[in-house]
């Protein structure tokens, strides 16, 4: 079953931007939510995660922070 | 266990370069690295690479590691290496989970950010405190923040506060700031920044997340009410890993002209080493001067 992949991120940071690289080449559809935007989900995002740094992924409700492409992959093959 | 001809520690652009080189040179090897670009992939904007007027940072990264795969090389990403240590006439490479031997390696290690050694600052990191304000400068909208450092890369995080933050202090421990004046004076007409010079920070407060720094301008302390604090004040090279072998004052790795370490097989190349010009594109030429290096020990050897 396809799972719910959230990425929060911000236009400027680097990590995001590969991150979704890296989930767009494994054919995973995710929502992208720029925390830089959205207050609302920039306060989600801390609340979640403990702490103020991007990218933060959510997959099915397991938190990963930062590109972490081993605990992306293992998640999402869960 | 099985002896490489090469192992390569890194992938920036000094070990991404020699990697493009060793392949070609059908060199048996593989590269060791916990993230592909390093300081390169969190570059804002590049302008100084020839061949591009203006690239990104992610963008050059990108076109570092198209060029990286179209080779078959083995890539083992996300480990990061504990020890390198030459043993008899091989040398041990340790990473969190594996062992390797190899006959020659490249370190290309590169430089991380320099932190501040405050007390708590670990507590607050990714909680107030970063070391990357390209990433973390939106989650400082509309609050008070303060920028460490009054080099180039402070200000550039100036700058970039300035168009998010409500107020920016910009502390710099020596009297002067030593960025380029173009950027001072950017940061000295706006009515959002203070400057404060001849200043340290002495502690970071706060309870989940920061609420404020306590510094001090010729010993005088007062507590800033700031809930970001951009650090910006250097870089230090990754190299403690690697045992053995000579470093400078400030722990690169010193190599000669050829990219050897005193450690017979054990090269090193671009920021992790002593080399003049801390550069994206010093950093690729010297990661194939290690190659050639390293090709060059090997033949001798087997000879």
């Amino acid at each position: 079953m396809q799972k719910s992949v959230k990425v929060y991120s911000t236009a400027t940071c680097p990590y995001c931007k590969m991150t979704k690289e890296f989930l767009a080449e494994k054919d995973v559809a995710f929502d992208d939510v720029d925390v830089g935007q959205n207050k609302e989900a920039a306060k989600e995002m801390v609340e979640k995660s403990g702490q103020m740094s991007v990218p933060v992924i959510d997959i099915d409700g397991e938190i990963i922070v930062g590109f972490d492409k081993k605990a992306i992959t293992r998640e999402l093959e869960k | 266990m099985k002896t490489q001809d090469l192992i390569i520690v890194g992938a920036g652009p000094a070990g991404i370069t020699a990697s493009v080189y060793a392949a070609r040179k059908r060199m048996d090897f593989l590269v060791i690295t916990k993230d592909v670009g390093g300081q390169t992939a969190l570059s804002a904007d590049i302008e100084n690479y020839t061949g591009y007027k203006f690239i990104t940072g992610p963008d050059l990264v990108e076109k570092f590691t198209e060029h990286l795969a179209q080779f078959d090389i083995d890539v083992r990403e996300g480990e990061t290496v504990t020890r390198v240590e030459k043993s008899d006439d091989t040398i041990e490479i340790d990473t969190e989970s594996d062992n390797f031997r190899a006959r020659t390696v490249i370190i290309a290690s590169g430089r991380v950010p320099r932190e501040l050694e405050v007390e708590d600052e670990k507590k607050y990191k990714h909680r107030g405190v970063t070391y990357c304000a390209t990433c973390d400068a939106p989650f400082f909208a509309d609050v008070d923040v303060a920028v460490i450092g009054g080099g180039n890369s402070g200000l550039d995080a100036v700058l970039q506060a300035i168009k998010i933050a409500s107020k920016v202090y910009l502390i710099e421990i020596q009297p002067e700031l030593r960025a380029d004046p173009i950027m001072v004076e950017q940061a000295e007409n706006s009515d959002k920044v203070t400057i404060l010079t001849s200043t340290k920070v002495e502690k970071i407060y706060g309870d989940d997340f920061v609420e404020g720094i306590t510094v001090s301008t010729e010993g005088e302390q007062r507590d800033l009410d700031v809930r970001g604090v951009l650090v910006e004040i250097g870089y230090d090279p990754v190299s403690d890993f690697v045992k053995g072998v000579k470093k400078n004052k400030f722990n690169e790795i010193a190599i000669n002209c050829r990219c050897e370490t005193n450690v017979p097989g054990i090269f090193a190349a671009g920021d992790v080493t002593d080399v003049y010009g801390k550069q994206i594109i010093v950093a690729c030429g010297e990661g194939v001067k290690a190659t050639l290096a390293a090709f060059e020990y090997l033949s001798k050897r087997s000879s």
